[in-house]
């Protein structure tokens, strides 16, 4: 190797791991690699530039989000059945209050904490050393793109505290009532900043997804070949290009809303609407040309959400049950008709919006045809798992959780999938009961897995086991009694977006199942501090982990808890086998590194 | 640090092109460092993908102007201002110049790598200076536009006079925008040239540049057939 031993020194000095600094000594020239960490507080923790840094900021900025999405939701399950109760801080809920925290709910949980934490937050930190590369494609790229998000975040909560506070027209903003600023409270500069919030995390994306594309495609370590990478990199991989497709069309969207709010066009706005006895100026505009829009984002985003947790759920499953995954490519075959169909399906959102029947049923078709690639990798669990030695492990606890939860929320989706039952349901709690528990709570599981799976790696500790089956339990229990009753309400024809169930005739019958509804939200709220007491106290007192805690075959698991500055110590790692090689009959032990040379002839 | 090492500078010459991943140049908060080849492919590959989703804006874009046509009376046809013609002419002509900048700057790079013999100059190859040609020429393009705005303007035709002219506004103004970023990086690209042994990040920016700089071109051709015959 070429000499730069300056910077080789300096790079063996400041490295903040003794035991290799013992090592680096002996191999001074392969050190040339290595290049020192950043030492300030600035460069080593704000503006870092090391993707695993970023990947926990990504994660701590979900970890707040989420804790104010669960506080909205809170609120409203209160409001639901105390309606006229007088909160501290947040004092009476009116019904325009209510909106509010359903749109601010929803925006902040799909955006903020679906897309943020399991892409973001477990990608960003787990791709580049899952394919054994020393960082991200463009590290700057990724800096900026942390930041941007965070700043549309800030400007996001800022939409509370203006004039007339956050939006109130859904996170899905349909026209008019969103291209309106005199349509309600909160549709004025609460709104304005809702448009340029999400403006700026369609950019902070963009950048990131280019940048996995990249680090996928271009980043791999010598024998890394594609259909050799962890499910998990397959499952980003895809994200990525979704995300990549995706959210320039959102982007595209929110600059006409804003335009026509701001610059009097009329792309959305229909004309002779009257507003607060008011004529709107805006004529000939079509509401339905943002639903196709919002939409065509609106669909791949729900995918956006899931298939990271499909990527963990599977690399978990196989690693905890002993087992290589059944059906390596065909579970990489249906990530990609997942991604591929969901760009198709959107007008299954609109079907209530009036179209075409022949259009209403090939969307229907399609979207039953999802079917077939979820069934593929559902059963590729099952198959795995089968006559497994399964260790329930916290994390392999909650990658169950994740198969129950998707197969749960998954069934209802061929029902919903069809017109004429859609009709009925679609402005029902029916369809709050579906989204939440596959788009949401699925997914949720999906970054509780991998949190639990990965947290050694990440802090070098491991988390508490008691206090982390109870939390699976609590959460587990708890959705299923939140969302499992809505089904039944939405059957029963109770609408969605109502605030005031009181005065609601029709609905009286129905409010002991809300009742129950909250009691169980309490309680799966009151469990998630478990999670985070638990967190935080196995950050600093938790066991000290050891380099593979799980036995786990793939890259991470050959690096020191945390891995070092550029993950591999300046050595390329060198790979020889796919992900999961379990229990190789054979084999000295029942698993095999992808970096393990001999052992078993490689695939 | 902040001393030039003689030998460092000749690494770095000798350095391009597929070689395996070497230490040199050792910034950016102590990431590992690729060769050139690498860096250059690496950055390749994220324009071209980075493409993707400026691609994805228009086409959203493109589906609403068609959408929004077919939606009723309100729609009048608009005359394009005949300073379009011009004004592709001149981004065509930039897309040629700043290939030939690349070229150039690729042909430099080769006559880099010759090690240089004492008491020998370096060989400096002479072409005509394409890139702040480019520039002019991009800018040249950015002015032509804002003439056809201030035209429009004087006409009386605004964003909100008419659907038509809402698009025409949204597509010009938004290609105009991603066209003024391609002529940043190249003005950085141009200002390197008056920095010593910088000619590996000029070869880099423009190289990367003249892809997104051939697509807003494309681009461009495609948004002028779109109003011109879509009306």
């Amino acid at each position: 190797m070429d000499g730069s031993a300056p910077e080789g020194k300096t790079g063996t000095v400041n490295r903040p791991h003794g035991a290799h600094r013992k090592m680096t000594e002996a191999h001074a020239v392969t050190e040339a690699h290595a290049h020192a960490a950043p030492t300030g507080f600035i460069r080593k923790y704000i503006f870092s530039l090391d993707h695993k840094v970023i990947g926990i900021q990504y994660y701590f900025l979900a970890l707040v989000a989420v804790f104010v999405g669960m506080f909205l939701s809170l609120l409203m399950r209160i409001h639901l059945v105390y309606p006229g109760v007088n909160l501290p801080l947040v004092g009476e809920i009116k019904p325009e209050t209510y909106l509010t925290l359903l749109t601010m709910h929803g925006t902040i949980m799909v955006f903020f904490v679906l897309t943020t934490a399991p892409q973001s937050g477990f990608g960003n930190y787990f791709l580049p050393i899952q394919i054994g590369a020393p960082d991200m494609a463009f590290p700057v790229l990724n800096m900026l793109s942390f930041w941007t998000t965070f700043l549309s975040f800030m400007v996001m909560l800022a939409a509370f505290f203006v004039e007339g506070g956050a939006p109130l027209s859904g996170w899905t903003q349909y026209p008019p009532l969103s291209a309106i600023p005199s349509a309600g409270p909160g549709q004025g500069l609460g709104m304005d900043l809702w448009i340029i919030s999400i403006a700026l995390f369609c950019g902070a994306s963009l950048m990131g997804a280019l940048n996995f594309i990249t680090t996928v495609l271009d980043m791999r370590a010598k024998g890394m070949t594609m259909m050799r990478m962890p499910l998990t990199c397959w499952a980003w991989f895809v994200t990525a290009i979704l995300a990549l497709l995706a959210f320039g069309v959102l982007l595209a969207g929110g600059i006409l809303l804003l335009l026509d709010r701001n610059a009097g066009t009329s792309f959305f706005v229909p004309g002779g609407l009257v507003v607060n006895g008011q004529l709107i100026k805006h004529q000939g505009g079509s509401p339905l040309l943002w639903q196709h829009l919002f939409w065509f984002f609106g669909h791949p985003e729900v995918y956006i959400a899931i298939l990271p947790g499909m990527g963990v759920a599977s690399q978990l499953l196989s690693t905890f049950s002993r087992k290589p995954i059944f059906g390596y490519k065909a579970m990489v075959y249906a990530i990609m008709a997942i991604g591929g169909l969901g760009f198709l399906v959107w007008g299954h959102h609109m079907f209530m919006s009036g179209m075409d029947p022949r259009s209403a049923f090939a969307f229907s078709v399609m979207t039953m045809a999802i079917g077939v690639p979820s069934a593929i990798k559902t059963f590729n669990w099952l198959g795995t798992i089968w006559r497994g030695r399964v260790r329930f492990a916290t994390p392999m606890l909650f990658a169950v959780g994740f198969v129950s939860l998707f197969v749960s929320g998954g069934l209802s989706g061929p029902f919903l999938a069809q017109p004429q039952l859609d009709n009925y349901l679609h402005d029902t709690y029916y369809v709050v009961a579906h989204f939440h528990l596959i788009m949401g709570v699925a997914a949720i599981f999906g970054i509780f897995a991998g949190t639990y799976y990965w947290f050694p790696k990440m802090f070098g500790r491991m988390m508490n086991t008691t206090l982390g089956q109870a939390h699976f339990w609590f959460t587990f229990i708890g959705t299923y009694a939140i969302f499992m009753p809505m089904h039944y309400l939405g059957m029963a024809g109770h609408p969605r977006r109502y605030a005031q169930l009181d005065v609601v005739q029709f609905l009286h019958p129905l409010i002991p199942v809300q009742k129950f509804i909250t009691y169980a939200a309490f309680i799966t709220i009151a469990a998630q501090f478990l999670f985070v007491f638990n967190f935080f106290w196995s950050m600093w007192k938790g066991k000290k982990a050891e380099i593979n805690p799980w036995e786990a075959t793939t890259l991470e698991w050959t690096v020191p808890s945390p891995p070092p500055h550029d993950n591999f110590d300046g050595k390329t790692p060198v790979v020889h086998h796919g992900p999961y090689e379990y229990s190789v009959p054979g084999a000295a032990k029942d698993y095999t590194m992808q970096t393990e040379e001999a052992a078993v002839p490689a695939h | 640090m902040a001393t030039l090492n003689p030998s460092l500078v000749e690494e770095r010459l000798h350095s391009g092109g597929g070689a395996p991943p070497h230490a040199q140049d050792g910034g950016e908060g102590g990431r590992p460092d690729f060769s050139f080849g690498d860096r250059l492919r690496r950055n390749r590959i994220g324009m071209a993908v980075a493409l993707a989703p400026v691609a994805m804006v228009f086409v959203a874009f493109t589906s609403a102007y068609i959408v929004r046509q077919g939606l009723g009376e309100d729609w009048r046809a608009m005359e394009l201002p005949q300073i379009l013609w011009i004004n592709t002419l001149i981004l065509v002509a930039s897309s040629f110049t700043l290939e030939l900048a690349r070229r150039g700057l690729t042909r430099q790079a080769a006559l880099a790598q010759v090690p240089s013999v004492p008491g020998v100059a370096p060989v400096e190859a002479s072409s005509a200076p394409w890139l702040p040609i480019t520039l002019v020429l991009g800018l040249g393009f950015l002015a032509g536009q804002w003439m056809a705005w201030g035209q429009l303007a004087r006409q009386g035709i605004f964003i909100s006079s008419n659907p038509s002219n809402s698009f025409f506004y949204l597509l010009t103004g938004a290609h105009a925008l991603h066209l003024a970023g391609g002529l940043l990086a190249l003005a950085y690209a141009a200002a390197t040239a008056a920095l010593a042994h910088a000619w590996e990040r000029r070869r880099m920016v423009v190289d990367v540049t003249s892809w997104y700089w051939h697509f807003m071109a494309v681009l461009w051709i495609y948004i002028f057939a779109l109003l011109q015959f879509a009306k």
